[in-house]
């Protein structure tokens, strides 16, 4: 058992978040994949602080909390705003950018 | 023998200084006529014809002084014309013997066609505009025989050449005369192409361009820049002067109106090749294997034109073919080298003055039977034009060489010249002018036979009628040219001792005796007259052209295919050579211009389908491109 | 430095906890039920939270089971329970190829971050934060974060800040005082018409399916969506409904919280 375990772990939730980001439609669970991410680069910014013996990875863990905190305030208040518009809270439907 | 041209003229004096009068008067009556518009049309051409008078009487002057002047040279200086860098062209005049022959014959010639053309003109609505492209040509064929440079003498020959083109495009609603004048300019491109590449490589290799500088210098060139400067200016005079191979415009250019054949492409402007070789002798006694070229094409044009001759039924094709003809007599001549030069000129002179003489007759007689050219339907014009006839019929007797008239002396003094070289080319040579005075025997004969005599064959609603006596003044005119000329100039006051300045002098040694030549030529010329009268006197002229004809006869109706081998050899060729250009430029160029914008519009429209608008495939996109960063870093951190 | 040896325990924590993890993250993206996402996450995170206190950060743990699994979470089904459930829930794939494209890609990103992790980690040693916080986990962190990261400290106040008026002005809706219609009012509206009683589904009342019947919404007004090109439109036959049209008690009018238009006129008026 080395820390390499937690890094492997963190790589693999991360690469799900990743996919979950790709195949879910719903804007909120997207951003539930998201937080899943975020997430896993804690556990590794929290591994890599105790492979090197100081706490300023956990500084920066803490850090990226406050700013999924912020960030999720004000995504699920656009997610608010645009199902308030468009029915909907599916990614796919906001598809008018394009060509 | 020696050269004396390349002395440095005396200066001008007294009237010679004013010599450039010359040159502006006419250019003067063009620019009154072509600015003035309409304002001028009711005295516009006594004014083209008072310009060309004056020129004449102050030649006159200037030819009488110029006889008391030491060396019978002078040079009128009149200012710089282009200086820049090494080149420095002065503007000047050169009045020696040689020039004065021209511009008495171009100003006298030029006058009696100006009066002609007051009669000839007088129902046409443009008379003014044709009165100031003649004065225009004058002016512009003045500055080329009386410049003392080749450049003077290069401008000159494009305002020729640029007044024949206004001319015989005079008529230029009518297709034909438009295709004809367009012919003819193309075609003196090609050897105006050579005189100017002759003139830079004299400035190339001498630094100058005047006469007296070039040939002063000539002894210092190479053979073979001299041939090449010898064969550059041929290509030129042959250009301008309608020899072979460059023959096919002059008889087209007679779609212009009858004067101006009979002036600019009988009498003057065509000669302008005889004037370039002989004025550029010493270059040519320099450098045998380019005079040899000038004999060659000579002589071959000498029987083109005249076997071409033969064969046509448009009168003024026929005298087209007929100069085209002679002046190759002429070429043949001034190739000879010093034993020709004066020979060629003194046909040239006689020539101007017969030939002129015929064209203004073939145009009375035009303007007889409503403008019509065709021979077939003439017949029988004797008793209805008595003094067109008398003049038209001393005009053919000094051109087919009868005794005692014009062409006589002058053409049998060539033949005399060709058989003196006394070698195989010369017997050549003499052949071929005694052959061809028989065939020019034959053609004008037939010419008269089916025009004066026979039944009258004319075409419904015609009434033939003489022409006024402005229009046969200046014939009768000219027709005492053609009995006295010949006389007057190898005879009388010879015209070898008058262009002794220019030529030096010559001792003939005749190899023939002249008598002898004298009467073969004069048989050949009977058995051509006796010829014509067995094969078209004789019998009845059909009203149209045989079809049924041998190869010979239909070779010569197309002028010896003379037009069908610039088709192939030049023209062809050239269209392929455009349409590949053209196709060059457009699939190659242009398509890969627009096939670059095609390609990049093409492409950014369909890369724009990939902006779908669903967030998930740029999310998909960024995944792709984070493997592959990672893939890389890995690759390059485990290398 | 000294080398310190994971022990025994946390060996087997973490062969338990991971699986639990690992199991959370993969719930969540596999389950149609966007609650059950949430709560699959909440599992995940707090799996994760025990990691972070067996890895030496107790206040990290702390922090992330009480602003993530408390916070943050609860957030998401705050805003899940407002949307409701929608069709975006259905987990059959639209896109043609993005499913198998990102599995491929997942894979291929997982294999390649974990191969670089494993050769960049091989003989990592572990210092530990034993030396770094001898006084405890919070007093460290603390002294960290009020000295070195101190200006990052403040700016995230900001930042805050930000965030939270900016979830105001996005979710509210500007509303003219007293046109919210109280449930009282709502439901006395509903009781003065003809027939007190719930509103009809939707074609629950239609007797014609042809092209040229336009679809009736909730409120028994045609969808100007359904109207066919090519045909002129019908009168729409139905039946005699309970609570008419554009009456005050339709559902869309009750519910003016998320459009207000039908309140403007009768619904259905703008028929061509």
């Amino acid at each position: 058992m080395t820390l390499t375990y937690y890094l492997v772990l963190a790589a693999i939730l991360f690469t799900i978040g990743a996919v979950g980001v790709l195949v879910r439609r719903n804007a909120i669970v997207v951003f539930m994949c998201i937080e899943l991410m975020l997430n896993s680069v804690n556990l590794t910014l929290v591994t890599f602080a105790r492979a090197t013996g100081t706490v300023d990875g956990q500084i920066m863990a803490f850090f990226v909390m406050v700013v999924a905190a912020a960030e999720v305030v004000v995504g699920l208040a656009i997610i608010m705003s645009i199902y308030r518009t468009r029915r909907s809270a599916s990614v796919d439907d906001a598809n008018l950018l394009k060509y | 023998m020696e050269t004396l041209s390349a002395e440095v003229p005396l200066p001008a004096e007294g009237l010679l200084g004013w010599s450039w009068l010359l040159i502006a008067l006419p250019l003067a009556g063009a620019a009154v006529l072509l600015l003035g518009g309409r304002r001028t049309d009711r005295w516009g051409h006594l004014l083209g014809t008072a310009t060309v008078a004056g020129a004449f009487l102050l030649a006159v002057l200037c030819t009488v002084q110029l006889a008391d002047v030491e060396g019978r040279s002078v040079d009128v200086d009149l200012f710089t014309f282009i200086s820049t860098g090494e080149l420095d062209v002065r503007a000047g005049l050169l009045y020696d013997p040689l020039s004065a022959v021209f511009v008495l014959l171009i100003t006298g010639v030029g006058s009696l066609i100006h009066v002609y053309s007051i009669g000839y003109m007088a129902h046409d609505p443009a008379r003014r505009r044709f009165f100031a492209y003649l004065n225009l040509f004058v002016a512009a064929m003045l500055l080329l025989v009386l410049g003392n440079s080749f450049v003077a003498l290069y401008v000159g020959w494009e305002g020729v050449g640029l007044a024949s083109y206004l001319l015989i495009a005079f008529w230029y609603t009518r297709p034909a005369a438009a295709t004809a004048a367009k012919k003819a300019f193309i075609m003196n491109r090609v050897g105006d192409v050579g005189l100017a590449l002759a003139i830079f490589v004299m400035f190339a290799q001498l630094g100058t361009t005047s006469y007296a500088g070039v040939f002063g210098s000539v002894g210092t060139l190479a053979g073979g820049t001299l041939t090449a400067i010898g064969l550059l200016l041929l290509l030129g005079a042959c250009g301008k002067s309608g020899q072979f191979p460059l023959q096919a415009w002059l008889p087209d250019a007679m779609e212009g109106p009858t004067p101006v054949s009979a002036l600019i492409h009988a009498a003057t402007m065509v000669t302008a090749g005889v004037y370039l070789i002989a004025r550029s002798a010493p270059i040519y006694d320099e450098t045998p294997t380019a005079r040899t070229v000038v004999l060659a094409v000579g002589a071959v044009t000498l029987l083109i034109g005249a076997i071409a001759g033969c064969a046509f039924d448009d009168i003024k094709k026929v005298l087209a073919y007929s100069t085209v003809s002679q002046i190759g007599y002429m070429f043949l001549a001034v190739g000879l080298g010093p034993a020709g030069y004066v020979a060629g000129l003194a046909h040239l002179l006689t020539h101007g003055f017969f030939k002129a003489g015929l064209f203004l007759g073939a145009g009375s007689v035009m303007h007889a039977m409503d403008d019509s050219v065709d021979m077939r339907r003439f017949g029988g014009l004797w008793k209805k034009l008595p003094v067109t006839f008398a003049t038209f019929g001393l005009g053919y007797l000094a051109l087919i060489g009868f005794p005692f008239l014009s062409g006589f002396y002058t053409k049998d003094a060539i033949i005399e010249a060709a058989l003196d070289r006394d070698d195989v080319w010369g017997w050549v040579l003499g052949g071929v002018a005694v052959l061809g005075a028989g065939l020019t025997a034959f053609y004008m004969t037939r010419l008269m036979l089916m025009t004066f005599f026979g039944r009258a064959r004319w075409e419904p609603g015609v009434h033939p009628h003489e022409s006024p006596s402005v229009m046969t003044v200046p014939m009768v005119v000219l027709s005492l040219g053609s009995i006295g000329a010949g006389f007057l100039l190898v005879k009388a006051f010879p015209l070898s001792d008058w262009l002794e300045p220019v030529f030096g002098e010559h001792e003939a040694e005749h190899v023939v005796a002249p008598l002898t030549v004298g009467l073969v030529v004069t048989a050949v010329m009977l058995v051509g007259v006796l010829a014509a009268w067995l094969f078209v006197g004789r019998r009845e002229v059909p009203d149209t052209a045989p079809v049924r004809v041998s190869p010979v006869t239909r070779a010569a109706r197309n002028a010896l295919y003379a037009d069908t081998i610039n088709e192939s050899l030049v023209m062809r060729p050239g269209q392929w050579l455009t349409r590949a250009l053209v196709w060059v430029d457009n699939r190659g160029v242009d398509g890969a211009v627009n096939g670059l914008a095609a390609g990049l519009g093409g492409s950014s429209s369909r890369l724009g389908r990939t902006q779908t608008g669903f967030v998930r495939t740029y999310a998909l996109s960024m995944l792709g491109g984070a493997v592959l960063v990672a893939g890389a870093l890995l690759a390059v951190t485990s290398g | 430095m000294n080398d310190v040896v994971i022990g025994t325990g946390e060996t087997v924590a973490f062969w338990i906890l991971g699986p639990v993890a690992l199991a959370g993250a993969l719930g969540m993206v596999f389950s149609r039920n966007a609650v059950h996402s949430a709560l699959w996450l909440v599992n995940t995170m707090l799996a994760l939270g025990v990691f972070y206190v067996i890895q030496e950060a107790p206040f990290l743990g702390a922090v992330q089971i009480i602003v993530y699994t408390g916070a943050i979470m609860i957030l998401f089904l705050f805003v899940l329970m407002m949307v409701g459930r929608d069709s975006s829930d259905s987990v059959v794939e639209t896109l043609r190829g993005q499913r198998v494209a990102a599995t491929v890609l997942g894979i291929g990103f997982a294999g390649m971050v974990g191969a670089g992790i494993a050769r960049a980690t091989e003989g990592l040693v572990v210092t530990g934060l034993a030396d770094a916080q001898p006084e405890g986990n919070i007093p460290a962190i603390a002294e960290s974060l009020f000295t070195d990261y101190l200006l990052a400290f403040e700016v995230t106040s900001a930042l805050l800040i930000t965030a939270a008026l900016g979830a105001m002005v996005l979710a509210h809706i500007e509303r003219e005082p007293g046109s919210r219609r109280t449930q009282k009012e709502l439901s006395r509206a509903r009781f003065l018409t003809e027939r007190p009683q719930t509103l009809p589904g939707p074609g629950v009342y239609a007797r014609a399916n042809s092209v040229a019947a336009p679809a009736l919404l909730p409120d028994g007004s045609p969808s100007p969506e359904s109207y066919a090109t090519g045909i002129e439109p019908q009168e729409i036959d139905e039946m005699a409904r309970p609570t008419g049209r554009g009456q005050l008690g339709s559902p869309d009018a009750a519910l003016g919280t998320l459009d207000p238009a039908p309140l403007e006129g009768p619904a259905g008026g703008d028929r061509p």
